[in-house]
């Protein structure tokens, strides 16, 4: 017998919570991208990679948090490609991401099945255990959402944090939002247009590897075959609905992680077909896209900028 | 140059730009095999070896020949979808997901309409493909002109809602008993000829060469196809020469839409006879990297259709002989479009050889 409260309950938002974790890191990511005015499709791509990385990393060192360190790094030296593929020689950024995207599942399961003779899954490696925090943990109901979680989970509200200062509170961040909106003015006042695209972009590639890790690493404890299934493009879609604001990008993170729980949870009861729960999140994801974007505006218009 | 070779260049609508961009394109496409060399190499394998046996393996026989083309037709179709679209400024990289709706409509056609001659069937499922393929390309198209949501997400989104929604047919409402998901088989007046047993080989690569040729003329010498263009290359100029660029947009993207579907109408009517469950080992997809690599022109599209087709069928033999992990293809395919994303960075490579 199927009622309310076995689909809605405490677990379900603890569930959402650790869903909207990669999401948001991947968004915060993409936003960093886009606002020096760069097109960052290949977020999935990296993703995936990292969550692949990552889960090499900790099967050959037995530790998973070098995985979580390979992943970043994998992210990040992906999005450097996307940047000097985009910056440098002013290639079409969403041709670049996609070949990123597509290559990034090749890849991966071209070496799933060299490392572990399988093209689907990776071996269960060491991932990274939950913790819990003292005191929340008593609280009724919140203890229960908010108590016990993986430290990637609890850093992303910190990692939010940190956008929102650096963006808006630093020198650093001043620059970013020169660059995004008006590169030529901001060369002209001396900002290096190409050193702060390259900084941003990479930095896109080093969240969303973090969201890979926490996947492959915390989620799961193995790779398989495609695992981000396109959270890469919600996360998108998340920062747009976040309007490039770090909190905005956070709040509506924890949107699209509600919808991905409610759809594992639906899944686990067995009451529709699978296929059609699985639909949820990219139903959601299109719905939300078309309710909004008529409103929010992009910060660049994300065209290649060329130095005089 | 030869005069006659010219004006055989002329006639065939491709000027010295093109001479040079089809340089850049192989350029892309060796520094796309080199690199992936590079990874066969590191991961033990002999890449030399390997590539040889793609390649006969893809055009050493008769049969091998079949398969090629058998894998290159679905290719031609969806990386027309892609075409169309960005002809006119727009990034559908949903072909996969319009690929599948086609396939599922032209199955619904090909088991349920009964009784009519070949001649009528045939046609009748292949506009069926079409009609659901062009609706989920008119999804995001409206999604656009309304309300502005950019399509690379919502035909991404699209395409994973039509693997679980045709996914969900083939389980559910229209699933043949069995174990397998698959539905049963077409009626036999829907089905296309097949031209060489044993390979898969059919009438498919004809009607995918036809569209070719009808994209080609559509784009070249119809109001539309300069509408389209223009939109393309400039949507500010193009509305102040009073274009209507949402009827454009619109278009676009139902015929985008069209031609994917009926690539999975001709891949079920042609090959497999029924929807089986996960049957599109991922054409849409090629079809972007087709067009990419094919320098957005129809005829370039239908030779890099052949390199992929290759690609598929030689990649099947290397995995079958040296066991080379099938998905060898995949990251292949991502690295030819990395290395086309970057014209200049093409050309910088071009220019240091010198």
């Amino acid at each position: 017998m199927v009622t309310i409260a076995n689909v809605i309950n405490a677990g379900l938002f603890a569930a959402a919570i650790r869903m909207a974790t990669p999401i948001v890191y991947a968004a915060l990511g993409g936003m960093f991208s886009e606002r020096v005015g760069v097109i960052n499709i290949g977020l999935e791509g990296m993703m995936l990679t990292s969550a692949f990385s990552g889960v090499a990393a900790s099967y050959f060192t037995g530790n998973p948090w070098i995985g979580v360190l390979i992943s970043v790094l994998t992210g990040g030296f992906i999005a450097l490609i996307h940047a000097v593929i985009s910056v440098k020689y002013a290639g079409d950024q969403i041709v670049s991401g996609t070949g990123i995207n597509i290559l990034a599942l090749g890849f991966t399961a071209y070496m799933t099945q060299i490392f572990w003779g399988n093209r689907g899954a990776s071996e269960a490696v060491h991932g990274i255990p939950e913790i819990s925090i003292p005191i929340v943990k008593e609280i009724p109901i919140l203890g229960d959402i908010l108590g016990t979680h993986s430290p990637l989970v609890y850093l992303m509200p910190v990692i939010t944090l940190l956008s929102y200062y650096v963006l808006f509170k630093t020198p650093f961040g001043l620059r970013i939002r020169a660059v995004g909106e008006h590169p030529t003015a901001a060369e002209t006042a001396g900002i290096d247009v190409y050193r702060i695209k390259y900084i941003c972009i990479t930095l896109s590639g080093l969240l969303a590897g973090l969201g890979g890790a926490f996947l492959s690493l915390c989620h799961l404890n193995l790779f398989t075959r495609g695992m981000t299934g396109g959270r890469g493009f919600i996360a998108m879609a998340a920062m747009i609905f976040g309007k490039w604001m770090p909190f905005g990008v956070f709040l509506s993170g924890l949107l699209f992680g509600f919808a991905d729980a409610l759809q594992m949870r639906l899944q686990s009861l067995g009451i529709l077909p699978p296929q059609i729960i699985l639909m949820i999140p990219y139903v959601l994801t299109v719905a939300i896209l078309a309710g909004v974007v008529g409103r929010a505006i992009a910060p660049s218009d994300y065209k290649p900028y060329k130095k005089e | 140059m030869s005069d006659s070779i010219r004006q055989t260049i002329n006639k065939l609508g491709l000027s010295r730009e093109m001479l040079y961009s089809v340089g850049y394109q192989a350029t892309a496409i060796m520094a796309a095999f080199l690199v992936g060399a590079l990874v066969l190499y590191a991961t033990g394998y002999n890449p030399v070896d390997a590539y040889i046996s793609m390649a006969t393996g893809a055009f050493g026989d008769t049969f091998g020949i079949g398969q090629t083309f058998t894998q290159a037709t679905p290719i031609i179709f969806t990386s027309l979808a892609f075409l169309i679209c960005i002809k006119a400024g727009l990034f559908n990289i949903g072909a996969e997901g319009q690929f599948l709706m086609g396939a599922m409509g032209a199955t619904i056609v090909g088991i349920y309409v009964k009784g009519l001659p070949w001649f009528i069937h045939v046609p009748l499922t292949m506009i069926a493909g079409m009609v659901l393929g062009g609706l989920w390309g008119l999804i995001p198209a409206v999604l656009k002109t309304r309300f502005e949501a950019h399509e690379v997400i919502t035909t991404m989104m699209l395409s994973y809602v039509a693997k679980d929604l045709t996914s969900y047919m083939v389980n559910y409402p229209i699933k043949a008993s069995g174990w397998v998901s698959q539905t049963v088989k077409i009626e036999t007046t829907a089905e296309l000829t097949r031209i060489l047993p044993p390979t898969q080989l059919s009438g498919a690569i004809f009607v995918a060469v036809l569209f070719v040729i009808l994209t080609q003329f559509l784009l070249r010498n119809t109001v539309l196809g300069y509408e389209l263009r223009a939109i393309g290359l400039n949507p500010t100029t193009a509305e102040n020469s009073g274009i209507n660029i949402n009827r454009g947009i619109i278009i676009a993207m139902i015929l985008g839409g069209a031609f994917a579907g009926l690539g999975g109408a001709c891949e079920i009517m042609g090959v497999h006879q029924r929807f089986i469950d996960g049957f599109s080992p991922g054409y849409g997809w090629d079809g972007l990297a087709v067009a990419l690599v094919g320098g957005l022109h129809p005829v370039g599209v239908l030779l890099a259709s052949i390199l992929f087709g290759a690609l598929r069928s030689g990649g099947m033999i290397v995995a079958r002989v040296i066991k080379v992990p099938q998905d060898l293809i995949s990251l292949l395919q991502g690295l030819v479009i990395v290395f086309v994303a970057a014209p200049m960075l093409i050309r910088s490579l071009l220019r240091r050889r010198k």
